[in-house]
């Protein structure tokens, strides 16, 4: 199959979808700023170094990562017009994200069956808020996911779906972005107790 | 059952919901019976289909820049009427006298007009022009993402439609127009209005963050050819400039917004006064969004009055790089002086020297812009047209703003005039005599492009003096207050003080803004009722220098049949004065052109209906109201068939059409 070309209208796509993510980027940005004045407000809660399982938040983030080399290895067989591994690699990343999803999930269940909730402290306000709405974006992606691999399926790798495909893959690409920052500041810094 | 009766109607209830208080109802009555009229009007002239038609579903944006300016003109008239009662209230709230209202309905109306004034007025006017002008002014058909532009302009009425429902269904919010927590936390506020303050500002807020990334594209990626970013229109400069603005901070008030919002819903601890909360990081963070804000209403205002001044002076712009950079710089400063609306906090004199230091800096590029309108104006053959009537109210009173700004920015006497009525008078006078008049001036500039006649020079004067001497009157005895002592959203005080006849007079210059208010909509009509009479006939009534005025008035809805080449940067001026024609019959070939869409309408009808269930508490409906957004953004982003094409021959006949409409 021959390879599909980007016009300069999905350039403009293009560039608008990078200057929404960092507006994106503000949001968590202010939610990240947030955590950092709250993240020693326990109340009288449990703190970071008592609830996160670092061991287990790792997982969470190679599925992350992962997801985000299979995301990347479809954009690469969209370009090159292979639709059936465009489909294989899409569902690939849908299944990945959705186990990081599931798990993060089941983390929240465990803080909430603990007794502990958003409502305990400023400091499981600001955790839960920032890492749910990471939670949230990954959503939509995986939403959005489902949509192209129905898409690609039926009309095969046209401009239009490459061009969707590719701003597709900046949105996940940059929520892996944001998840590291998520694991560095929440996490890894929690356990230490910084 | 009663649980089934929360389940669906959450904490709504229609006869608790009806406002109790007389002045309140009043409104209420005359906000549904002027809505029923309107409607019943639509309905008996059968509008509905051209409505539908030709402005709900439209995505030109002109007409979109035209429905900002309607909304924001309906806006001003409401807010306007809250400055009534404003002035009556502390005009006779003194002594023995309660005055006309209860302190709770005081603090609503004083709430929201600084929400709707702010929000539903300077923004309004401001993308209204910003879409009318920008594409014809860098030469481009359409903004880069025309059914977004619709999706934005509808959000924005939809937050309006938001923020005026609290009037007939349960209450505004009483905090303020910032909503500093602890009051507008669920224990001080427990009723619903800071919940519509929130879903008004949160809906609107969120389109213009989608106005933002739409016009910073299609400033950076539509240019005309040979446009260099150094040969742009001031006023294109002045956008993209606040449009990065608009991308760097709108999202700091969404996640401010949601965390209060997350507060009042969830029982969170973001911002509350126990369970680990820190009430002053919402005070940094609603002003780390507030005060770029003020710019973000400013820099368009400098923009058009740069174009207006040049154009009335028939000399180009003095010191256009300097203009250029003068505005970068407030940009950057207005992101770093923040924290001057709280020197009080307490942050020690080191933080507070800092952000004092910063504040006066800006004074600096403000300066700079000034002096060059000034000499823009020296020795130009200057017509004082009513948009330049605007632009001389506006270097004397603004300058007194600006002056009284660099007072507040020591924060020594900060201190003594913190929340006073000393701010009122100066923030209103930054942002009457500045953003008002600018936008002002520029509505009436840039009207006959739109409309295809000039609006009546007579009234647009007097409107324009009665706003210069009524803002002096109001203003002027609102800095002596301040200085006295007096505070803002006061609703009485004691006689003793001996204020009374300096409120007497500020009611006075607000009663002279009124009969202001009133030449300009008299002015629209009478405008309307000649419009043969001031027919703009050649699509350059003032002289123009950019390349807006190079097409016919109206401007047709494609705008250029041909991408003009551009050389320089009065790029019209230039092919006046050198007789070279932007561009030639040969240069037309076939067009695309986006079709017509209800997506805006749906996504913001919908939007609304999310922040009302929230508001009330209505689960069931916000889950199925988001899921509905979804589901119509899904459409939307799998339409392929969105635009359609214009013949080469479809063009040329058009553009002999306009060309005979005239020479008739």
């Amino acid at each position: 199959m021959s390879q599909v070309k980007i016009s300069t209208a999905d350039n403009r796509t293009l560039l608008g979808f990078w200057i929404y993510l960092m507006t994106d980027c503000v949001l968590f940005g202010s939610l990240f700023a947030t955590y950092a004045v709250l993240h020693q407000n326990t109340f009288g809660g449990p703190s970071g170094q008592d609830l996160f399982e670092l061991p287990y938040v790792l997982v969470e983030t190679l599925l992350l990562l992962t997801s985000s080399f299979t995301a990347g290895v479809a954009i690469l067989a969209a370009k090159a017009g292979r639709k059936k591994q465009v489909i294989g690699w899409l569902v690939a990343t849908l299944l990945l994200g959705l186990s990081f999803l599931v798990m993060e999930i089941v983390e929240f269940q465990e803080i909430l069956s603990s007794g502990y909730s958003w409502e305990t402290s400023g400091f499981l306000s600001s955790f839960f808020t920032l890492v749910a709405t990471h939670g949230a974006h990954i959503t939509i992606g995986l939403i959005w996911i489902g949509v192209m691999v129905w898409r690609v399926w039926k009309l095969g790798i046209t401009q239009g779906n490459l061009r969707r495909l590719m701003i597709f893959s900046l949105f996940w690409h940059f929520l892996d972005v944001v998840w590291i920052f998520i694991f560095t500041i929440v996490y890894l810094m929690g356990v230490i107790g910084i | 059952m009663d649980s089934i009766k929360h389940f669906i109607f959450g904490d709504f209830n229609l006869v608790d919901a009806i406002p109790k208080e007389m002045v309140t109802l009043g409104g209420a009555i005359g906000i549904t019976l002027g809505l029923l009229s309107i409607l019943g009007l639509v309905t008996y002239f059968k509008k509905w289909g051209y409505l539908w038609k030709n402005w709900f579903t439209t995505i030109d944006h002109k007409k979109i820049g035209v429905m900002y300016i309607i909304v924001a003109v309906v806006m001003l008239l409401r807010g306007f009427a809250d400055v009534i009662m404003m002035r009556l209230q502390q005009a006779t709230s003194v002594g023995s006298s309660q005055g006309l209202f209860t302190a709770d309905t005081f603090q609503q109306v004083f709430s929201a007009h600084g929400t709707i004034m702010i929000f539903f007025v300077a923004m309004g006017l401001m993308f209204g022009l910003i879409n009318i002008v920008v594409p014809l002014q860098i030469g481009a058909r359409d903004v880069a993402f025309p059914a977004v532009n619709a999706i934005s302009f509808w959000l924005f009425a939809a937050g309006m439609v938001l923020i005026n429902t609290s009037m007939l269904l349960g209450e505004f919010s009483a905090a303020g127009w910032l909503a500093y927590p602890p009051l507008s936390g669920i224990e001080f506020s427990p009723g619903v209005g800071v919940d519509y303050w929130i879903w008004a500002l949160q809906v609107a807020g969120i389109g213009t963050t989608l106005s933002g990334v739409n016009f910073l594209v299609t400033i950076m990626k539509m240019r005309a050819p040979g446009m260099k970013l150094m040969k742009m229109p001031i006023f294109t400069w002045s956008v993209l400039i606040t449009m990065v603005m608009v991308i760097s901070v709108f999202p700091i008030l969404t996640g401010t917004l949601g965390m209060l919002s997350l507060d009042r819903l969830m029982g969170m601890h973001f911002f509350t006064a126990g369970g680990g909360g820190n009430m002053m990081m919402y005070v940094n963070l609603i002003w780390a969004w507030g005060h770029p804000e003020v710019y973000i209403l400013v820099l368009p205002a400098f923009g058009a009055l740069s174009d207006i001044v040049a154009t009335y002076s028939r000399k180009k712009l003095f010191g256009y790089p300097s203009m250029v950079w003068a505005l970068a710089a407030i940009a950057f400063f207005s992101m770093i002086v923040w924290l001057h609306h709280f020197f009080t906090m307490g942050a020690g004199s080191e933080v507070n020297a800092f952000f004092g230091i910063t504040t006066m800096i800006i004074a600096i590029p403000t300066g700079v812009k000034i002096f060059n309108w000034l000499f823009t104006m020296a020795r130009g053959r200057v017509r004082f047209d009513s948009p330049m009537v605007w632009f001389i109210g506006f270097v004397f009173l603004f300058t007194v703003g600006g002056m009284t700004g660099v007072m507040l920015a020591v924060p020594a006497l900060d201190y003594q005039v913190h929340n006073s009525l000393f701010l009122v008078a100066h923030f209103h006078n930054t942002i009457i005599a500045g953003v008002v008049f600018g936008l002002f001036a520029g509505v009436t500039y840039w009207f006959p492009k739109v409309f295809g006649f000039t609006l009546h020079e007579g009234l647009g004067k007097a409107a324009a003096w009665l706003w210069f001497i009524g803002f002096a009157f109001a203003f002027g005895p609102l800095y002596v207050l301040g200085l006295m002592g007096a505070t803002r959203r006061l609703d009485h005080y004691a006689e003793s003080t001996g204020w009374q006849p300096l409120f007497l007079v500020a009611g006075f210059g607000a009663a002279l803004i009124g009969v202001g208010i009133v030449c300009q909509l008299l002015q629209v009509v009478i405008s309307i009722k000649n419009r043969k009479k001031n027919l703009d006939k050649t699509g350059d009534p003032w002289n123009g220098r950019t390349l807006e005025w190079a097409v016919p008035s109206p401007a047709p809805f494609y705008n250029f049949p041909a991408i003009p080449n551009v050389t320089s940067r009065d790029a019209f001026w230039q092919a006046k004065q050198t007789k070279t024609p932007l561009w030639r019959d040969s240069d037309i070939v076939d067009i695309h052109m986006p079709k017509n869409t209800s997506i805006g309408v749906v996504i913001a009808g919908l939007a609304f209906v999310v922040g009302f269930a929230i508001v009330w508490h209505i689960v069931w409906l916000a889950v199925v109201g988001l899921v509905a957004i979804i589901v119509s953004v899904i459409v939307r982003a799998t339409n392929d068939d969105t635009s359609y094409t214009i013949t080469r021959e479809e063009l040329l006949a058009m553009e002999k059409e306009h060309k005979q409409r005239y020479t008739a």
